[in-house]
């Protein structure tokens, strides 16, 4: 399998502390692929130094062999790399219907377009209703995002980045916060992206772990520590003694 | 696509095309607005005062309510309007008033976007600086160059074509009070498409949150510098009509004062609606007349207090005082003999 999104020896520095060391990552196309670690391990700072949020200190991201260090982050959703975020980053006044609707006029280049109506073009309007009905978001689809429910805001934060249409998407704990009974329906449709989509995802509930990824690397202190499969990596005793401790024998 | 999502699909477009639609309390409004030429001929001149205003605020409304820039140094493009337009007029550069006042706007498009860039970054704070900055600028300036502006004397000799070669700009301000909204409706007209296209809700997205708009592909600076530079389009239009609707330019069109009063008109008229500087304008512009008959020296105070009540109190807790009031009358609306009322009333 041809590797889509690479890191070589990323590194961040926040004044003196060290949030990404080294860090060399190979993610395959197509990969389900999870980045684990204990709390404060740098998770967060790969994903947002992956999109552009954050600059490298030093260091280098290619994604399908092109280098895109410099680029900004709307420049890297363009050429297909897309994000959730860990604590919902969402449009509070505009409904689900407007959020979509705005990520895929951006998509299709109808964004600088002023004339038109937002909805005068259905093949955005097409594009709205499939997600809407993927994500179950019809019963609130013209409600303002701020005052919906926390699971819904949860699906939309999900729906608008597979609005993206990405190749990669880098997914930051999808499920955080959602209750149990809710949980199942976050992780059904990260389950049913389409194969050719590249998963990146950062999670820490084990279940969903083993459950979802083929490959696992283990961040700790910012660096990477162990990769390989899921079940190498359940095996790793170095794995156990640095992160899954007890909770992992049980 | 399924038969179930078919409907789902019409109510999807109808949604997004509702936003669009005008509503007959809008129409309603530009009509009375209009039927006001033949109306109020004796008050022409406080109501083109109030179309300038109108379209100076919603030049703001435009940056703040949608993209969430504060200004506290619009007037620097105001007063580039009203120079341009005069300076137009004196020398005899273009004839056609309407054309002068393209011109004059352009200006201000250009200033607005020579310096949308130092804008971009940096919190409110530092926007309300540097837009301040930037109008003290640009009014030292004027006073420096005297022998173009007029200094603090004003532009003198400023000398307006008559409308489309017509139309004379007469003492009572009729041609005046015409010409002035109708460049405020049609701005308008402009001002609503652009807010309801992709582009303009994709700066509410900026507004709303810039990092999550970034990340879906919006190309969040350019479209900051676009929306900057069209407001200060529309903010020199509206000096440039002031310009030559009173055929005269002065410093005090830069001032600080005039920048915090479209400031004030559009928060009491509120912002994000388009509306708002009109009705701000006109709540002003009336209250400052009424006030000052009662107290010709202390009417700022009203203001003032106006103020503070709005932004302290919150304009939807003011529209919730109403709200017993109109659970009444929607009570009494959905009220039918024989069937008790309780069970129709939702909260």
């Amino acid at each position: 399998m041809p590797v889509v999104l690479e890191t070589r020896s990323l590194d961040k520095h926040f004044g003196g502390i060290v949030a990404a060391n080294q860090v060399s990552l190979q993610i395959q196309k197509g990969a389900r692929h999870a980045l684990i670690g204990p709390n404060g391990a740098g998770k967060t700072t790969v994903v947002n130094l992956l999109t552009g949020v954050l600059k490298p200190t030093a260091g280098q991201i290619l994604l399908d062999g092109r280098d895109i260090t410099r680029l900004q982050p709307h420049e890297r959703v363009r050429l297909g790399i897309a994000r959730t975020f860990q604590i919902n980053q969402l449009f509070g006044d505009l409904t689900p219907i407007e959020t979509l609707g705005l990520a895929i006029s951006e998509r299709l280049g109808l964004g600088t377009d002023w004339w038109r109506i937002v909805g005068s073009k259905s093949a955005v309007t097409e594009e709205i209703v499939e997600l809407i009905e993927r994500f179950r978001l019809g019963d609130v689809m013209s409600t303002r995002t701020a005052i919906l429910p926390y699971g819904k805001q949860r699906l939309l934060e999900i729906a608008l980045a597979i609005a993206c249409k990405p190749r990669v998407l880098l997914l930051d704990e999808p499920a955080a916060g959602v209750p149990e009974d809710e949980r199942h329906e976050i992780l059904a449709t990260v389950a049913a992206l389409p194969q050719d989509v590249t998963v990146l995802l950062i999670e820490h509930d084990m279940d969903i772990i083993f459950s979802f990824a083929d490959r696992i690397s283990v961040l700790v202190n910012g660096a990477l520590f162990v990769e390989g499969e899921p079940d190498a990596v359940a095996r790793d005793p170095r794995v156990k003694a640095v992160y899954l401790g007890e909770a992992f024998d049980a | 696509m399924s038969d179930i999502s078919r409907p789902l699909a019409a109510q999807v477009t109808e949604l997004l095309l509702r936003r669009a639609r005008w509503s007959p309390i809008e129409i309603a409004f530009w009509l009375v607005a209009a039927s006001t030429i033949w109306l109020f001929p004796a008050r022409h001149l406080i109501l083109t005062e109030i179309c300038i205003w109108a379209l100076f605020a919603l030049s703001l409304d435009l940056i703040l309510g949608y993209a969430g820039i504060i200004s506290l140094g619009h007037a620097a493009f105001f007063g580039l309007g009203a120079y341009a337009a005069g300076l137009i007029g004196k020398y005899d550069i273009i004839g056609e008033p309407a054309l002068a006042l393209v011109a004059s706007g352009l200006a201000a498009a250009g200033l607005g976007f020579a310096t949308s860039f130092l804008v971009l970054r940096g919190s409110d704070l530092t926007r309300l600086m540097v837009t301040f900055g930037i109008s003290l600028l640009l009014r030292e300036l004027a006073n420096k160059y005297s022998e173009i502006s007029g200094g603090a004397d004003g532009l003198q000799g400023v000398e307006i074509k008559p409308l489309l070669g017509q139309f004379r700009f007469d003492l009572y301000g009729h041609t005046g009070y015409a010409y002035s909204l109708v460049v405020l409706f049609v701005l308008f007209l402009l001002a609503r498409r652009v807010v309801q296209s992709p582009f303009g809700l994709s700066l509410q997205a900026i507004r709303g949150n810039p990092l999550r708009s970034s990340a879906v592909g919006i190309a969040t600076n350019w479209r900051l510098v676009a929306i900057y530079t069209l407001s200060a389009g529309y903010a020199g239009v509206a000096g440039a009509l002031l310009a030559q609707t009173q055929a005269f330019a002065s410093l005090e069109m830069f001032s600080v004062e005039r920048s915090a009063d479209v400031l004030l008109i559009l928060i009491i008229g509120g912002t994000g609606y388009l509306y708002g500087g009109i009705v701000g304008a006109l709540i002003f512009r009336f209250l400052q007349d009424y006030l000052s008959t009662l107290t010709a020296r202390y009417w700022q105070f009203w203001i003032g207090l106006i103020l503070i009540a709005i932004v302290l109190v919150g304009r939807d807790r003011i529209a919730g005082w109403t709200m017993p009031l109109r659970k009444l009358a929607d009570a009494l609306g959905r009220w039918r003999p024989g069937r008790p009322s309780a069970t129709g009333g939702k909260p």
